[in-house]
């Protein structure tokens, strides 16, 4: 079992606590309408975040789907940055554009949560080509859902990460549930790593709640894909405790029973646990949530306060700055408003 | 040979009843399993979960699994079933979440479905029926924002339709389940709790290939279909009110086949033509609008034909960006008042 420092283990669950209380505030927003369109919370499942997150080099890539919000905190992302962006502000790291399903850092190697279930795993093979071809000694790691495996994208991305070794490591968090079907009306197989035999592919799965035995696994697999450029499969048997969008109740699927028992066994608490038995003071702990809440505050307000964009901006980032030129002999005829909204709103600007 | 539908002579039912554009849907569900074996459902949280946007609640407990299938999030696979299945007699219809997701299966539906009827010289037919809702407007962001119709309309060998109310989701949705092509059901996010009177006669359908005049009017005619027509008839009712201007608004209903006779016989009387759609007007279903009422009213317009739609661009998730970019009222209004010359 790889042993973590006490002074690691302690940063982790902070990080831990700050997913936890960011989902919980993100959810409160939400219903206060400050937050719209699709939302996707991870609540109970921060240890397979911030387990393969810690493993993760910080030079490494990151790719993920839509539920996303840990993930980007995990790596680094500000709270404020996240905040904003699922307020659809100026300062969020999208700029406003993407919100709460496309959040990404690329200063961090984070390329984007994606929204099509399964569509960003063609991509993470093409990231993966990409280091190969560059001659970089690094991976990429690739979040999906179990219900993404049944994905067309999914058999053919392990098919092309197998056939040229990619150095790519696909992570499949496996909560139970792809919105209200269980894996087990879903797929053929249940333990769904065994899915990448098919390929030749090296597979593991692990109790996502435990983080050091997520912080082991994905240690292993990820330094084969950089170091050796093997592709792997790490499946993290989680759960998640709200429902599939902050729109779904839950419980159309599930039994409140099956929740509680599930937070019984809470990756934050177990982690607290380990923390206590090296002998932290429960009042230090105590210091940590609570900064970890004061932190989410002050993301709030930071983004409550910060400008949405403009709209004399629409059309920025669309095209590569210069191709406007490329446009403007297609402004006659245009459609009503084009002009104004597209053409003067940054197109290739 | 086809297995035979399991009615007797059905019998009339008349009186309609006021219910949402969702409930309409879940009618016309409802009478077609109950009239013919051969139909079943199949897609994603269609049973269990009652359907992402819950038109197939309470079906599964009526019908059973066998009828109403979830599905695994599959779409080449589920919708291709669905055009294997038609191919021998079966009657599928195929729920897609939303549009955005039908272009995982848009292989299926263009290559293979779509092909079925002709290139096989008429030997094969394939009665399958996709419906999924487009639309824009909750901040859905630029993946879950998209209005495609037009792409399938451009499709030799599918049909579309488009319905904007709930007596045609049901007509519609009955004459797509009992025609003998495959047929895309184009419905929306937002009209989905639009409320309306619908004939309870199992036996009303809505033939494909007829547009509707939603609204009379002499001094211009609006174009549309699905929740682009609701929004039409609300600016035309606001043009009325504050200009005096009297819009005729004709809801296509159908896209392929278009009715383009009924389009032609309003612009011929109003002289004027604003086309407005949910989705990217170029190379969209009002391109194909205007192509079609210049030609075959060129000498009656007395001003351009106008389009509006969704500004082109991949939809931001910003509400401001957002609204400003959708053909929202308020551009359809201007729209509408410059091409009566009314505004500078
Ligand atoms: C191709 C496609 N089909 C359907 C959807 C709608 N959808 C969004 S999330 C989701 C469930 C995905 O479940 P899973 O992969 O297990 O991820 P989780 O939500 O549990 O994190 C579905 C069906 C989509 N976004 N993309
Ligand atoms: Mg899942």
């Amino acid at each position: 079992m790889t042993t973590v420092a006490k002074s690691t283990l302690l940063e982790l669950w902070e990080q831990m606590l700050l997913i936890r209380h960011f989902e919980t505030e993100t959810e409160r927003a939400y219903k206060a309408a400050l937050i719209g369109g699709y939302c996707h919370l991870s609540s109970g499942q921060e240890a397979a975040t911030v387990g393969t997150m810690h493993a993760l080099g910080s030079d490494d890539l990151l790719i993920t789907g839509y539920r996303c919000h840990g993930f980007a905190l995990a790596r680094g992302v500000a709270p404020e940055a996240v905040m904003a962006e699922l307020f659809g502000r100026a300062g969020g790291c999208a700029h406003g554009r993407g919100g709460s399903m496309h959040l990404l850092d690329v200063e961090r190697g984070y390329y984007g949560g994606w929204g099509i279930v399964a569509g960003q795993l063609p991509l993470a093979t093409g990231l993966a080509l990409a280091l190969v071809r560059q001659g970089r000694q690094q991976c990429v790691l690739c979040e999906l859902g179990d219900g993404a495996i049944n994905m067309g994208a999914w058999h053919e991305s392990l098919n092309l990460a197998a056939v040229w070794r990619l150095p790519v490591v696909f992570l499949v968090m496996n909560n139970a549930y792809g919105m209200g079907t269980s894996v087990e009306r879903a797929s053929a197989v249940t333990d769904l790593h065994r899915r990448a035999a098919a390929y030749d592919i090296p597979s593991l799965r692990v109790d996502g709640d435990d983080l050091l035995a997520v912080v082991e696994a994905s240690s292993s697999l990820l330094s084969g894909a950089r170091s050796e450029r093997v592709p792997a499969v790490l499946e993290l048997v989680t759960y998640r405790y709200r429902g599939h969008s902050v729109a779904d109740p839950g419980f159309a699927y599930r039994s409140a029973e099956e929740i509680e028992e599930h937070m019984h066994r809470d990756p934050i608490q177990r982690v607290r646990a380990l923390l206590v038995e090296e002998g932290l003071a429960d009042a230090e702990l105590e210091g940590v949530e609570h900064a970890a809440q004061e932190r989410v505050a002050a993301a709030v307000e930071w983004a409550r306060a910060d400008p949405p964009p403009a709209v004399s901006e629409l059309a920025r980032g669309m095209y590569a700055p210069g191709s406007a030129a490329q446009f403007a002999r297609m402004l006659a005829g245009a459609p009503f408003g084009e002009r104004e909204l597209v053409f003067a709103g940054g197109l290739g600007q | 040979m086809t297995p035979a539908e399991t009615a007797e002579t059905p019998t009339p039912v008349s009186g309609t009843e006021v219910m949402t554009y969702r409930e309409a849907l879940r009618l016309a569900l409802r009478e077609e399993l109950q009239r013919d074996e051969r139909v079943f459902i199949m897609g994603e949280e269609v049973g269990v979960f009652e359907g992402a946007y819950k038109v197939t609640a309470g079906l599964l407990a009526e019908f059973g699994p066998d009828r109403v299938r979830d599905t695994p999030i599959s779409e080449e696979g589920f919708v291709g079933a669905g055009v294997g299945a038609a191919m021998i007699g079966e009657r599928p219809v195929v729920e897609i979440m939303t549009i955005n997701f039908l272009l995982v299966a848009m292989d299926q539906v263009v290559n293979h479905a779509a092909k079925i009827g002709a290139m096989f010289g008429g030997e094969v037919r394939c009665p399958l029926v996709i419906r999924t809702p487009n639309g824009a407007g909750n901040q859905l962001t630029a993946q879950h924002s998209q209005s495609f119709e037009g792409w399938f309309a451009a499709t030799p060998g599918l049909k579309v339709v488009a319905p904007a109310n709930p007596a045609d989701a049901k007509g519609l949705l009955k004459s797509a389940i009992r025609d003998d092509d495959p047929v895309l059901v184009v419905e929306n996010l937002a009209i989905y709790k639009e409320r309306g009177e619908v004939p309870l006669d199992p036996e009303h359908l809505v033939p494909i290939g007829l547009a509707r005049v939603a609204r009379e009017g002499a001094d211009i005619t609006l174009v549309a279909h699905g929740f682009a027509t609701v929004r039409a008839l609300h600016v035309a009712e606001r043009l009325k009110r504050d200009h005096g201007v009297d819009a005729e608004v004709v809801d296509l209903r159908s896209l392929r086949p278009l009715d383009v006779d009924t389009v032609v016989e309003s612009v011929t009387k109003t002289n004027r033509a604003v086309c407005i759609e949910e989705g990217w007007p170029t190379y969209g279903v009002t391109a194909e609008l205007a192509a079609r009422i210049q030609k075959a009213c060129f000498d009656d317009l007395d001003a351009p034909v106008e389009r509006v739609g969704m500004a082109e661009v991949p939809l931001p998730y910003a509400k401001g960006l957002e609204t400003a970019a959708m053909p929202n009222e308020d551009r359809i209004a201007a729209a509408v008042l410059t091409t009566l010359g009314l505004r500078g």
